[in-house]
């Protein structure tokens, strides 16, 4: 049986491929009526081929449970999300603005703290930041631009706009799996590529090169680049290989590294030691350098803050750039915004009350039951409060945790999360729940990437869509046609 | 080049090769086996002999049967130079290499690993052998081939030319060693027959029966086969070709006076083979003390190139 549309039902949440039942959106249209030509058994058998490439190509992901750290392959929808160009094109823009002010505001907390003085943000949030760096007060580095490389989490509600959720300004992962997932439909769709005017998303490591030799302190033709992992057991370290073999850069942990009495940093190599410029850490701050953080660390390079104090290394991204993931700041981006920009914020943030701030506390505390409750400076979807589906006792805690530590709170309304078709068995689809995670570069230039990574919940009625909590994902295609 | 990433390309193409001469070995034993008398004491055995794996052989199996021999040397994971375990190395090593190799070259292995253990059974039981342990050479010739036309000759080459060729020699020297010991053994019974069936057997192993026909132009004799094996200049298998492509590749690597030189010490003492002479201790002798000279070789690439106590220029 071939995928019968007039039964999807995405009910009253944005859809991102069904506009009205049975009426596919512009830029999902040849998408809809080719699904529709396969019969259930083509689309079984192109599933089954998504999974044996999958598997091939060896994309994983690593979990850990209790009974040691599992590879797994990554979970794959064979059915695209689709976007319009158009659309794309405003929301690209939204993000540069957005990334390019919050790196003025990084720049500015480890500077002068202008944006302090002129009380836009009051000065305790910051004092109180987890990830306020006092190490990196007076550091410089190049081009102003602490965040290079951020993955900013996209939502769509029911109005069909695009939302900011989350800037993850730290490490943030996924974009191995956004080429690869593009790499799998290729082989897998082949014949909507001849179709449609599907927008090309492999430049991003050559992008990603372009930007981190950008940041080199020496003046030299060929900076030496490297990618340092914490190492296998790390979840993303597939994708920590993939793109270090994309930029043709060494991958390399904390033990191929020394730093010398010169503060500069090297690399141990058959010929010897050898200097390296830019580092593009997948190593949270705290674990970077024992010398300075926490001193068991045995990922990190010990002296490797002093090299790049003393600019003799570039660090992406530089320490201290978490300051602007914690989610009280969030709050305030779009005053950020227009603090520095003199703009108005392209893309809206999720409506966020803080905990902070004692009336909108209260109207937390009444309304718990409605709303969804994040601790500042997590990630990964832990240690959050969903209200309505929560108990009364759970309830009842968050409670008591925001009025001892209100600084560390936040809630928003629980968003009505757009959908799109799922392959949930033979020929049958339902609606999902789904985000993007566009991945933004800032250097001397910007770039977004085209789409991003699409995480997919893949258990009905389930907004948690992170890879290690049962999310999957889909390929992102930003299609060239009418807007939607 | 990162000395880490050298050493596990190093071991990738050990492993590698290892995987591929298993596979060949338990092959070729396939057919030998049905050519000898049923009285002359060769078995499977040999094989865990050959590998010098008798101790860890003796404590997980009761007997030494065809299938367990068989089991051990390709499927079982506790003996690290089974098949397998080999095979898990390489994708192992390859994974944490990626960045340095050709696409395809993680993609194929990722494949073999896949097929290896989806289809292990029919390599222990003797119908399907044949076939399985072929498809196995197949892959490991195609991952092999890929990377002759795709990857630059720079130092990851060379390092993976290192692995492939030491692991050739020992292997080489194990071969004649095995052909020597059942010589020694069966001394008083040995004929002619019996003699061409296992050195003949022995040229095979290493797919050398063509190339030792057309070079040698003479009959399987021991002395022959083995100057053969030892040191024959062209074919790819002998000890001297596989020493000679480790003295190229080293040459292009840096700080390499002192592995030069023990390569070129090591070239220079030959065995006197003359035909008069059966192969006895003497020579097996000789064998051994090749076996250390790579042993050692091993050693020097590491404190050469793999080391991280390197002397601190900074």
């Amino acid at each position: 049986m071939s995928i019968d549309w007039n039964q999807y039902d995405p009910q009253d949440y944005f859809d991102e491929l069904i506009a009205l039942k049975g009426v596919p959106r512009q830029s999902a249209r040849h998408l809809v009526q080719h699904l529709e030509t396969l019969g259930g058994n083509e689309l079984e058998s192109c599933r089954q081929m998504a999974e044996a490439t999958i598997k091939e190509m060896g994309v994983s992901f690593t979990v850990y449970t209790e009974e040691g750290n599992i590879d797994r392959a990554w979970p794959f929808d064979i059915i695209p999300r689709t976007i319009s160009a158009r659309q794309w094109e405003r929301t690209a823009a939204g993000l540069k603005q957005r990334l390019k002010a919050l790196n003025l505001f990084i720049g500015d907390l480890y500077d002068q703290q202008e944006i302090l003085k002129d009380r836009v943000i009051p000065r305790h949030i910051i004092d109180d930041s987890k990830n306020f760096r006092p190490e990196c007060v007076g550091v410089k580095p190049a081009h102003g631009v602490w965040a290079h490389i951020c993955g900013t989490d996209l939502v769509r509600d029911a109005d069909g706009e695009f939302y900011v959720l989350e800037d993850n300004l730290r490490v943030p992962s996924g974009v191995a799996y956004m080429l690869e997932n593009r790499a799998i439909t290729k082989r897998v769709l082949p014949e909507l590529f001849q179709k449609d005017e599907i927008k090309p998303v492999g430049d991003y490591p050559a992008r990603l090169f372009d930007t981190l030799m950008s940041l080199s302190p020496r003046r030299i033709k060929r900076p030496e680049i490297v990618v340092l992992t914490p190492g296998i057991f790390n979840s993303a370290y597939f994708e920590h290989a993939y793109l270090a073999q994309q930029m043709g850069a060494e991958l390399v942990e904390g033990s191929d590294l020394v730093v010398g009495k010169d503060n500069c940093v090297y690399m141990r190599t058959i010929s010897g030691l050898e200097r390296i410029d830019v580092i593009y850490r997948r190593i949270d701050d705290l674990f970077l350098d024992p010398e300075v953080f926490h001193s068991d660390s045995v990922v990190g390079v010990p002296g490797v803050m002093r090299a790049w104090r003393a600019g003799n290394v570039a660090l992406a991204n530089a320490p201290g750039a978490g300051v602007a993931d914690d989610k009280v700041v969030y709050a305030y981006v779009p005053e950020i915004i227009r603090y520095y920009l003199n703009e108005e914020p392209l893309i809206a943030n999720v409506k966020t009350y803080i905990c902070d701030d004692p009336e909108q506390r209260n109207y937390v505390v009444e309304h718990i039951a409605e709303l969804v409750v994040k601790p500042a400076n997590e990630s990964g979807g832990y240690g959050m409060l969903i209200g309505p589906h929560s108990s009364r006792d759970e309830q009842a805690r968050f409670v008591k945790l925001i009025n001892e530590n209100p600084r560390n709170y936040i809630a928003q309304p629980t968003l009505s999360l757009s959908t799109a078709p799922t392959l949930v068995g033979e020929g049958r689809v339902e609606p999902r729940h789904l985000d993007l995670r566009p991945f933004v570069l800032q250097a001397e230039e910007s770039y977004v990437t085209t789409g991003g990574l699409t995480r997919v919940a893949m258990n009905k009625g389930s907004l948690v869509v992170n890879s290690s909590q049962g999310g999957g994902s889909k390929d992102t295609w930003v299609v060239n046609g009418e807007a939607n | 080049m990162l000395s880490k990433v050298a050493e596990k390309l190093y071991w990738t193409a050990r492993y590698m090769e290892r995987v591929e001469s298993t596979a060949r070995l338990v092959s070729v034993y396939d057919s030998l086996l049905f050519d000898l008398p049923q009285e002359f004491d060769i078995s499977w055995y040999n094989l865990v002999t050959l590998n010098s794996s008798e101790s860890l052989f003796e404590k997980e199996y009761a007997n030494r049967s065809e299938l367990n021999v068989v089991k051990f040397l390709l499927a079982d994971e506790a003996n690290p130079s089974s098949m397998l375990s080999a095979l898990n190395m390489v994708r192992e090593n390859v994974r944490t290499t990626r960045d340095v190799l050709p696409y395809d070259y993680w993609e194929m292995v990722n494949e073999l690993h896949i097929f290896a253990r989806g289809n292990i059974r029919q390599g222990i039981f003797r119908r399907a052998r044949h076939k399985f342990l072929g498809q196995m050479i197949k892959g490991c010739q195609q991952i092999n081939g890929s990377i002759m036309g795709t990857m630059s000759r720079d130092a990851s080459w060379h390092f993976l030319r290192l692995g492939r060729n030491l692991e050739r020699a020992d292997m080489a020297t194990r071969l004649l060693d095995a052909g020597a010991v059942i010589q020694i053994l069966s001394e008083a019974e040995i004929h002619m027959l019996i003699g061409q069936v296992v050195w003949g057997n022995v040229l095979r192993s290493s797919s050398a029966d063509l190339s030792y026909r057309r070079t040698m132009r003479s009959a399987v004799r021991d002395c022959d086969v083995a100057a053969f094996l030892l040191y024959d200049p062209h074919f790819p298998r002998s000890l001297h070709f596989c020493l000679s492509a480790i003295l190229a590749a080293v040459k292009k690597l840096p700080n390499s006076n002192e592995v030069v030189e023990k390569l070129q010490r090591i070239l220079k003492t030959r065995y006197e083979l003359e035909n008069s002479q059966r192969l006895g201790d003497e020579f097996r002798d000789y064998l051994n003390q090749l076996q250390l000279d790579l042993g050692g070789l091993h050693l020097q690439f590491s404190q050469t190139w793999f080391s991280l106590e390197q002397k601190d220029t900074a």
